[in-house]
């Protein structure tokens, strides 16, 4: 495949990562940012986000995104409700002392996934795309007779991808707007700011906590409900999306959201390019050599405010 | 835990059909007579490896059903020696490290006779040199060359399924006579890719045509787009072979990639082994060829080998399970497990084996073994059995997708596999 072409492809692929990646990581964030724990099953709360897909949309008979709409709305609700439950039953015992919630956290991530694998079992299974055209993308040529359209093989993307990206800079922007234009938001804002001083207002820090934490794994599942009618639902699926995460939190800054969607795209994207025109062994090579400069060189991120 | 599992799935009505077949066959039986002699009611123990979790757990299940079947008729026709088999099911969770763990709990904790099972190559590669220091014959259903090769030992066996190198060898004159010359190939990065890569490219180059690059691609990669690009573009024919949990994943975007201009396809059925060829984005597919090591759709003329061995599986005409027909299954593969269990028979039979003092003996007696006819113990076909090189040799389907249905186009010889011995582990010390 020529240049051109071949890294618009990169690109493009480059983006659906980087939009999946950047909702994940969002919810990984906020929970870090305003409860200051860091939650490693954050992944399995991605993959049970999938696995209700599955299941949902196969509840559903009639068209394909009748099913996939439901999921959409049910299964990051469903996710969040759980995640809500964990904070109350187990979080909140342990007084979210930091080194306990990492222990409590990695538990938490083997029963779940566990669970998954006893009740759903261990195949990987497809839900439909609500619609799925392929388009095939034009490239410009400098011919004899000026700039010509022609369109190379290979070069396309589908109409779901696309959406895809469309709907993780929506739910980013509504995010966004949530954080910073609704009082929710600067109830968590005021929480992460200074948890004491919020107490001290009236606050019920213990409620906000038990929001953030199911706000945080519902976005997560709703990364996975985007991404499974592209890739399937599979009991280990958590594992990467947990890792990627991670390592964007840690680039961006750790509670930082502007940092953290920066961090997304550019991991996500140099993932897209590097790995097409290399391979995506070098990808991941690349990225965790970057978190470990990052780490270095400025511990608190690229938009970290203070050393986390 | 798992072996209840097993026990409890074997007993459905599946079971009731293993049984009917069984008996029908062991009427035809002439060894009747000799279990009368047998000296021990012990069961014979058979360790029973099987990729319940991990990235094999498509076969993994489809391979404990065959199993359970053929495990079911053997024990309805007499057992073996006149003693009842038993199969001790653990899960390796496709992995090499716990794979040779199980090998080990198989000897010296459930006390089995011999093992037997596994497929992915790595987890066999990971377990044959614990299974060999134990003494313990591991009977394995892989495909993968590694037996062949020389690479593990006396004490590891591979009759029921043929490799990986006697597959593409068989193939390669197919592909360039009818498809093309000029060959691009996409396969799994691990043992099981690479026996596809080596031994594929020397076969098309035998045939004088050449392989344009190669693709390796992770066994547990979930997005493939991205190495699409890297299929030049004077491609004739793009030879596919993917595993894993993602090969829906993976056809469908070699679909989406190439729209409507793709090179002719040569897929081994591995790529698309338990999903159905009917799923909503493999419409491209129509026309294109596959490897299969048993046709997955009942063909026009088939066997009543074949019927049976579907009817005792529970597998219906198009190669899903009769009570489930989203439930595909590995039909290309799974088949070894059945016919695997038949040579043990028959080796413990021919060894008299008694106890496992005699499982030297066992590997002796099935070492001696050479032509296999096709029947009701092998219902994928007749098959030659090399005891130098510890590897069965048999026929190979090549299909066509037409109307969304597999349909065999052309049938290979077991001579098309054939390749001079790497090893002769009967000169290994038992």
């Amino acid at each position: 495949m020529e240049f051109g072409p071949h890294l618009m492809l990169a690109v493009l692929e480059g983006a659906v990562t980087a939009a999946v990646l950047s909702l994940t990581a969002v919810g990984l964030s906020l929970v870090f940012g305003v409860m200051r724990v860091v939650n490693v099953a954050h992944g399995e709360f991605f993959m049970l986000g999938a696995v209700l897909a599955w299941w949902i949309a196969g509840a559903f008979g009639g068209h394909a995104a009748l099913g996939f709409l439901a999921a959409l709305v049910v299964a990051p609700l469903a996710v969040g409700a759980m995640a809500v439950l964990a904070d109350i039953v187990i979080l909140k015992r342990i007084g979210y002392d930091p080194e306990r919630t990492i222990v409590a956290t990695i538990g938490l991530l083997y029963i779940l996934q566990q669970v998954t694998l006893m009740s759903y079992g261990p195949e990987a299974r497809p839900v439909a795309a609500p619609f799925n055209t392929r388009l095939a993308l034009p490239w410009v040529e400098w011919g004899e007779a000026g700039p010509a359209l022609y369109w190379p093989w290979g070069l396309s993307i589908t109409s779901y991808k696309l959406a895809v990206i469309g709907a993780a800079v929506a739910v980013l922007v509504g995010v966004w707007a949530v954080m910073t234009r609704t009082r929710i938001g600067l109830v968590m804002r005021a929480t992460q700011l200074d948890r004491d001083m919020a107490l001290a207002f009236g606050i019920p820090v213990e409620r906000v906590y038990a929001l953030v934490f199911g706000f945080g794994a519902a976005l997560a599942a709703l990364a996975a409900v985007l991404i499974v009618p592209i890739s399937q639902a599979h009991y280990l699926m958590g594992g990467d999306p947990l890792l990627l995460s991670f390592i964007v939190v840690i680039i961006g800054g750790l509670g930082s959201l502007p940092g953290t969607v920066v961090a997304a795209l550019l991991i996500g994207l140099s993932d897209g390019v590097i790995s097409v025109f290399f391979s995506p062994t070098l990808a991941k090579i690349l990225a965790t050599l970057l978190v470990a400069l990052v780490l270095v060189f400025r511990p608190q991120g690229l938009f970290g405010a203070r050393a986390a | 835990m798992t072996t209840k599992d097993g026990a409890k799935r074997g007993t459905t009505r599946r079971g009731a059909l293993a049984t009917l077949a069984g008996g029908a066959a062991a009427a035809s039986l002439p060894l009747w007579a000799r279990y009368t002699h047998a000296q021990s009611a012990e069961p014979i123990r058979i360790g029973f490896q099987v990729h319940r979790t991990g990235i094999g757990a498509a076969y993994g299940r489809w391979y404990d059903r065959t199993t359970q079947a053929v495990v079911e008729k053997i024990n309805a026709e007499g057992g073996i020696n006149g003693r009842p088999v038993e199969i001790i099911a653990e899960d390796d969770g496709t992995d090499p490290k716990r794979g040779a763990e199980v090998v080990e709990k198989f000897a010296n904790q459930h006390g089995c006779d011999i093992a037997f099972g596994t497929l992915f190559s790595h987890v066999v590669i990971g377990s044959a040199p614990r299974a060999g220091e134990l003494k313990l014959p591991y009977f394995v259903v892989s495909e993968g060359h590694h037996v062949a090769s020389g690479m593990l030992n006396r004490y590891t066996l591979q009759p029921g399924i043929t490799d990986v190198k006697s597959q593409v060898q068989a193939m390669a004159p197919y592909v360039a006579g009818n498809l093309g010359k000029k060959v691009t190939m996409i396969f799994p990065d691990f043992a099981f890719g690479h026996d596809h890569r080596d031994y594929f490219t020397d076969a098309i180059e035998a045939q004088g045509g050449q392989v344009l690059a190669h693709i390796a691609i992770p066994p547990t990669e979930t997005s493939f787009t991205k190495y699409f690009p890297k299929i030049p573009r004077d491609t004739e024919v793009l030879y596919h072979v993917m595993v894993g949990p993602a090969v829906l994943t993976f056809v469908k975007e070699l679909g989406e990639f190439f729209g409507p201009s793709a090179p002719a396809l040569f897929g081994f059925i591995d790529s698309l082994e338990a999903v159905d060829i009917a799923s909503p984005g493999l419409e491209f597919l129509e026309g294109s060829y596959f490897w299969e090591g048993n046709p997955r759709y009942a063909q026009s003329d088939q066997t009543i080998y074949d019927k049976a061995y579907r009817e005792a599986v529970g597998v219906d005409g198009n190669g899903a399970s009769v009570s489930d027909p989203k439930d595909v299954s590995t039909y290309a593969h799974m088949f070894g497990c059945w016919e695997t269990l038949y040579v043990v028979k028959a080796g413990m039979e021919a060894a008299g084996y008694q106890a496992p003092a005699d499982r030297g003996k066992l590997i002796e007696a099935v070492e001696a073994m050479t032509e296999m006819p096709e029947g009701y113990a092998h219902p994928q076909g007749a098959k030659l059995f090399n005891g130098k090189t510890h590897q069965v040799f048999g026929h190979q389907y090549i299909s066509q997708v037409k109307d969304g249905r597999l349909v065999r186009v052309h049938t290979t010889s077991i001579d098309d596999g054939a390749y001079p011995d790497e090893v002769d582990y009967t000169k290994h010390p038992l």
